[in-house]
């Protein structure tokens, strides 16, 4: 049974088990695989997305429970990458592999649009869902502060 | 062929030689191409490969002038993609803003693709000079031709040729055509530029690839998707060197999306794949919830009762017997007998894990006359070899495609992901992605050698180092990876641990080999991850001992500047150890951290230094114990790793490093039981998370030596840093507290 929701502002409809998780969806159904697979268990934040704006580990969220939702994911955050968070990234040279960054920056966003200028407690409560097997943490940190337009 | 193979000897080694023969379990040989980066030193590299055209090779220029520069190694987060090209860009004079980089294809007869030890700064920063000076002296002489004037009277600047006054001047792209037709100049005679000169070396860059990495663009292995794609995944039995007894694949074909279910034989010594029962599927999902469906009876074979409990008593078995002896440097038994007052301790490290953050996977398509890969990997000229000698084809029809890789650590140097792919596709005839869950990566990793050390030393009445004794039991690399029956000497597992720094005459070294059928290789940083702890806490007691300064003891038996040769390296290949240059970071971050100044109750510094990769690196960790609760408040750190081609990419190497050790000395062990991996996924083998994770500084000795290696020699400081730092914290407490066993745990703190 097909199972609609709004996919970075589009409509998008996908028939396919009603389990399957939302990562998979995206990664294998929709080919959109900035979203990325870490553990599958919601322990490492690889995989968030943002469901009705709220920062959501898609590995174990099914497809059935998205159905008339909003999801955004990384490729959904700006056309051409300029967004605040984004650019911030890039200023920061925050990533090294990369691989857990789609989700450092979805998490961010997510405590930005709750908290415009987030303290360093506020950052540790929200990112440390989030693993960086690179050590990243420090150029995160400084990259939100530099989002928010606060300093580092 | 070598069957005696140390992991240090055995990288080296295998460069030479280009391949290890592994043997599989049905007795059939297999060849792999196995070419690990090479020494610049090195003068078997330039007789290997015949001389190619840089313009080709290196350089790629279209005639509207878009500057394409290759790479030929292999892009795991350290940071390659930007440094080696930088240094290309540097000779060839071009304007960096203005580069592409592209991957090289897999082609061992031009390219060192071989990613690892640290080595590709180190191995390529005179190769890529001069094939960039080399296309370089090309461009100038196509436009010296062209005008009818000398090619002296013309120079590059910022990606033109120019000449005379006025100036006229002629883009790469004008020229490029013509100068690929030209004779390539001598590689060893080419003018390199004066490094005054430099003006993209030395400076720092950010990653070309960062833009793509935070919009989700970046294509890593597990995003290949050629078209018709299936997914699987692989029931693999939970006791290394297992298989399959029998499988019933009914429940598993009935989950909706399941194509086919194929059983895969083991194979390969090296690839430590048990063999398994594939689950081929639409998608990855449907593959996972296939082999949940799956009904496998497992062999479990003659490791089924292995136990890190049994390996534990084993290590306390060889450690009450001599070892072989490795280094024996007058006597330092009877030192250790007659010595009025002599330290011993005993330090142990468990297996450890690799954990990228993308999990093991390759898609691989064969087909009747070819075959095509997606691999993430730090030997794709061994993915090569694999995919080819599965497909019966040449490694020429097999395309490899180095993808960006979630992390390396070592962990994609090995081919087992790739053998297991190239078998699943072989049976389905279709591009097949091999994906690995967690629980895969972790259990079925190459792990870092559990090992157990006891070190006993003496101080003459002068407080010298009157001796210096280290046994080693571990479970080693080489013996994983030798031949059956291969004596393993085990110096490999000391690396630079077997160089003592440290002044004295009586040095005795000695290892017994401890049995384990968990796969074991090279870990960030291999067997200097345990040398380092060992030596730079043993040299701590030592100090503490008579109770002098970490520091200015350290400083006092490193003694006068000395160059030490590595202990059992070919000098030709491996640089010595320079005391000055160890004593220098030693200084260095000790003034940084404000060495010496008090601290609050609870709270203390420690220090250590260590040499690996041929780079000098020194950390001061702050920390704080308070009821038995550990907090590491800071990490400053010293590096003399030569010239520093991308400082800033240097400084995340260290951060990245130091989070790295920083895991492995506070979190989970990788433990065994009924001859099964424990520990599965990120709740049972915890990392460093955000609000754990300290502000580190980085401080980069200014150095115009050979620019050597970053990615790894951070790892190898951290923990003994932690460690003496926590004795320094409790050293005047009821309960001073010397941790010797990695990683520290709560009770330790109690």
């Amino acid at each position: 049974m097909a199972i609609s929701f709004t996919l970075n502002g589009k409509s998008q409809s996908v028939d396919v088990s009603p389990e399957m998780p939302l990562l998979w969806v995206l990664r294998d159904t929709l080919n959109m695989t900035g979203t990325k697979f870490g553990c599958g268990m919601a322990l490492c934040g690889a995989c968030t997305v943002h469901i009705d704006g709220t920062a959501t580990r898609s590995c174990i969220t099914p497809i059935s429970s998205v159905a008339g939702k909003k999801v955004t994911t990384i490729e959904g955050l700006s056309t051409d990458g300029s967004h605040p968070v984004q650019q911030a990234w890039i200023e920061e040279d925050v990533p090294q592999c990369g691989y857990c960054q789609s989700g450092q920056i979805m998490s961010a966003v997510a405590l930005l649009a709750k908290k415009p200028n987030p303290t360093d407690a506020d950052i540790d409560s929200a990112m440390s869902g989030n693993i960086c097997r690179c050590g990243t943490y420090q150029r995160i940190r400084k990259a939100i502060h530099r989002a928010a337009g606060a300093k580092a | 062929m070598a069957t005696n193979l140390s992991p240090e000897n055995h990288l080296d080694r295998l460069d030479r030689r280009s391949f290890i023969k592994t043997t599989a379990a049905g007795g059939a040989a297999l060849l792999i191409g196995f070419h690990l980066p090479a020494r610049a030193t090195d003068p078997a590299q330039a007789q290997e490969k015949p001389p190619v055209n840089p313009l080709n090779a290196w350089v790629r220029i279209t005639p509207d002038n878009h500057v394409t520069l290759i790479l030929g190694k292999s892009e795991m987060g350290q940071g390659v993609m930007t440094a080696l090209p930088m240094i290309l860009a540097e000779e060839l004079c071009l304007d960096w803003k203005q580069v592409k980089i592209e991957q090289a294809p897999t082609n061992p007869k031009i390219y060192d693709h071989g990613t690892g030890g640290s080595g590709s700064i180190e191995g390529s920063w005179l190769p890529l000079r001069q094939a960039g000076a080399a296309a370089r002296e090309m461009l100038i002489a196509a436009a010296a031709k062209k005008w009818e004037v000398t090619p002296d009277t013309c120079k590059a600047q910022n990606g033109r040729i120019v000449h005379g006054h006025p100036e006229r001047s002629f883009s790469y792209g004008e020229l490029a055509a013509e100068a690929s037709q030209l004779p390539i100049p001598n590689l060893k005679e080419v003018p390199l530029k004066n490094s005054n000169d430099f003006t993209i070396v030395g400076h720092d860059t950010r990653r070309v690839e960062g833009a793509a990495k935070a919009n989700g663009s970046a294509k890593f292995g597990i995003d290949s998707r050629p078209a018709g794609l299936l997914y699987a995944v692989i029931a693999r039995c939970p006791v290394f060197e297992g298989k399959v007894a029998s499988f019933d694949a009914a429940k598993a074909k009935a989950v909706p999306g399941v194509r086919d279910v194929v059983q895969i034989e083991i194979s390969g010594r090296g690839a430590s794949t048990t063999g398994g029962v594939a689950v081929v599927a639409d998608n990855s999902w449907a593959a996972i919830q296939g082999r949940k469906a799956l009904q496998v009876k497992w062999d479990e074979g003659p490791a089924a009762n292995e136990s890190s409990e049994e390996l534990h008593k084993q290590f306390l078995e060889n450690a009450a017997k001599p070892g072989k002896v490795l280094r024996n440097d007058g006597d330092a038994d009877a030192t250790l007998a007659s010595a009025s007052k002599k330290i011993e301790a005993v330090y142990e490290l468990p297996f450890a894990a690799h954990v990228c953050m993308e999990p093991m996977n390759c898609t691989v398509h064969i087909q009747a006359d070819r075959a095509e890969a997606w691999v993430p990997t730090q030997g794709p000229q061994w993915a090569q070899g694999v995919i080819a000698q599965i497909a019966k084809l040449p490694p020429e029809s097999v395309t490899v495609h180095t993808t960006l890789m979630g992390g390396g650590f070592g962990r994609r140097y090995q081919a087992d992901f790739v053998m297991e792919a190239a078998k699943v596709a072989l049976a389905a005839g279709k591009p097949v992605m091999v994906l690995w869950t967690r629980e895969d990566d972790m259990q079925h990793d190459f792990y870092r050698p559990a090992s157990y050390h006891k070190l006993q030393g003496a101080l003459d009445a002068n407080g010298k180092l009157a001796a210096w004794k280290h046994f080693q039991t571990s479970t080693s690399i080489a013996a994983k990876w030798s031949e059956k029956g291969a004596d393993d000497p085990g110096l490999g597992e000391f690396g630079t641990g077997a160089t003592i720094p440290y002044a004295t005459p009586n040095i005795r070294i000695e290892y017994t080999l401890a049995h384990s059928s968990a796969p074991r290789a090279w870990w960030r940083s291999v067997e200097h991850s345990s040398s380092g702890f060992v030596m730079e806490s043993f040299i701590d007691e030592l100090a503490a001992s008579p109770g002098q300064d970490p520091l200015a003891f350290r400083l006092k038996l490193l003694g006068d500047s000395r160059k030490i040769p590595q202990f059992g390296e070919d000098p030709k290949d491996n640089p010595p150890l320079d005391t000055a240059r160890l004593k220098g970071v030693l200084q260095l971050v000790a003034d940084k951290a404000a060495w010496g100044t008090p601290l609050p109750g609870g709270e203390g510094r420690g220090i250590a230094g260590f040499f690996s990769f041929f780079t000098y690196v020194a950390a001061v960790a702050e920390v704080s114990v308070r009821s038995g609760n550990l907090q590491v408040k800071r990490l400053v750190c010293a590096v003399d790793c030569g010239r520093a081609v991308n400082p800033n990419g240097v400084r995340a190497q260290v951060e990245s490093a130091a989070i790295y050790a920083l895991t492995a000395t506070l979190k989970d062990a990788i433990t065994i039981e009924r001859g099964r991996i424990v520990q599965a996924n990120f709740n049972d083998y915890e990392m460093i998370r955000m609000k754990e994770a300290p502000p580190i500084e980085v401080h980069i000795v200014q150095s115009t030596e050979m620019p050597t290696g970053i990615g790894e020699p951070t790892v190898p400081v951290i923990a003994p840093a932690i460690c003496n730092a926590i004795f320094d914290a409790t050293r005047k407490s009821q309960k001073p507290l010397r941790l010797r066993r990695l990683p520290i745990r709560s009770e330790d703190l109690a």
